[in-house]
């Protein structure tokens, strides 16, 4: 079956430097530059990584970063507590925004 | 199912300028057999509860003689669960004096067993070296590589030979951690895991050791069956080859080390065990080796070596 997600075409992401390759070399080695260890280990950086690419819903990103986790030594308890923090983030930015429903609730009500 | 074509692991080696020939044989490797009371989805022996293949007090008494015979420095003993080997004391008292390092890799949940008390207790009179394998600090991928509860059985008898003086600076008793991946990927390596492990393990459990050494798993045996039911196979014996790390050849195991099997005859390492392919290319039994394989002398390799050679190697 068709889908508009194909796991192959995550290999092809370099193609995406066709007819534009200068901004995609710079958009690589910045990339390549904020995977590197830094003041953060690559293992916490995949770690963060993962749980964006939940927030997201990128499937490729899910895909490598899935896989870069558990290269760098990150187990299932991390990857699945990581996806957590996403969620929390995701749930706790819809629930936050009740203090605005409750104010205007409020004012319109007796 | 995708099973890659592989660019033979000794045209590599020969593409590389490399060959994989002996150095100094200094260690001996005894393997006691293949009954285990686990049957780990990873290991290369197919090992388990049903094995009849058992080293025997005989073949025990000639591989002490052939310790005696020549100067090893080191002597690790593996199977399947030694622990289950009923003369494994008789081996350990007749090696213990032959050699500065004596080795034991055990599963953990093997020594637990109440009947072997005494194991533990003669380990610690003859200073030897506890090798446990425990791949992951997440209990439910221990589990899952190596059966349901062996996690939590492996982590209480950890803190059973910490409470004996294993793994505790100071006390002469060193105890390794052995990690191998829980699926289908490379290890991490060692001195990135050694942190995590230690780390993870003191905080949850107050647990200690000495060294822990990350090995990658070899496509044969069960690991093999589990890459091909569960399509794994293809991608992960290309990161093998792609990993082809050629700094690791003169650092390998099988150049410093001669492996005897249960039954006495020897292979250059556990994994030419595991596919029957004996060192020099005939079966030799221990008591028939005049002299040990002098340096130079060619290495049998098959390509699941790739395995060895992957990333910081199997050293």
């Amino acid at each position: 079956m068709e889908t508009y997600y194909d796991p192959a075409d995550l290999e092809k992401f370099g193609e995406i430097g066709k007819d534009a390759p200068e901004l995609a070399k710079k958009f690589f080695d910045y990339y390549g530059a904020v995977f590197a260890e830094g003041e953060l280990t690559e293992r916490e950086k995949a770690l963060i990584a993962l749980a964006v690419a939940h927030a997201v819903q990128c499937p490729y990103c899910i895909d490598a970063y899935t896989r870069a986790c558990l290269d760098k030594g990150s187990n299932l308890a991390e990857m699945t507590e990581a996806l957590h923090v996403a969620n929390a983030i995701r749930g706790g930015a819809s629930l936050v925004h009740g203090v605005q429903m409750r104010k205007i609730a409020e004012k319109l009500s007796m | 199912m995708d099973t890659p074509a592989v660019e033979p692991f000794r045209a590599t080696l020969e593409k590389h300028g490399l060959s994989l020939v002996r150095g100094e044989v200094h260690t001996l490797q005894v393997n006691t057999g293949f009954l285990c009371n686990l049957r780990c989805r990873h290991c290369h022996l197919e090992a388990g509860p049903a094995s009849k293949e058992v080293m025997s007090r005989e073949t025990m008494e000639e591989v002490i003689a052939f310790a005696h015979r020549f100067p090893f420095r080191v002597i690790d003993i593996t199977g399947g669960a030694p622990e289950m080997v009923p003369d494994l004391p008789f081996l350990i008292e007749g090696v213990a004096p032959l050699a500065a390092r004596i080795m034991l890799r055990s599963n953990l949940t093997a020594m637990a067993a109440p009947a072997r008390e005494g194991l533990l207790a003669l380990c610690i009179a003859k200073r030897v070296v506890l090798i446990v394998s425990l791949p992951s600090t997440n209990p439910s991928q221990t589990d899952a590589q190596r059966g349901a509860g062996v996690a939590e059985a492996g982590i209480a008898m950890l803190r059973r030979l910490n409470a004996a003086g294993y793994g505790v600076d100071g006390s002469g008793l060193e105890l390794d951690i052995v990690s191998n991946p829980t699926g289908a990927f490379l290890p991490v390596p060692q001195a990135q895991a050694e942190k995590k492990f230690r780390q993870d393990l003191l905080r949850k459990w107050g647990i200690t050791f000495t060294r822990l050494y990350t090995f990658g798993n070899v496509p044969l045996g069960r690991f093999r069956g589990w890459l091909m039911e569960s399509g794994n196979y293809g991608r992960y014996v290309r990161s093998l080859v792609e990993g082809f790390n050629p700094c690791t050849v003169t650092g390998l195991m099988c150049r410093s080390q001669i492996s005897v099997s249960w039954d006495g005859c020897l292979y250059d390492c556990d994994f030419n065990l595991a596919v029957g392919r004996p060192s020099g290319g005939r079966k030799t039994h221990v008591s028939e080796l005049r002299r040990l394989p002098p340096d130079g002398s060619p290495i049998a390799v098959g390509d699941y070596c790739y395995a060895c050679t992957a990333g910081s190697g199997f050293t």
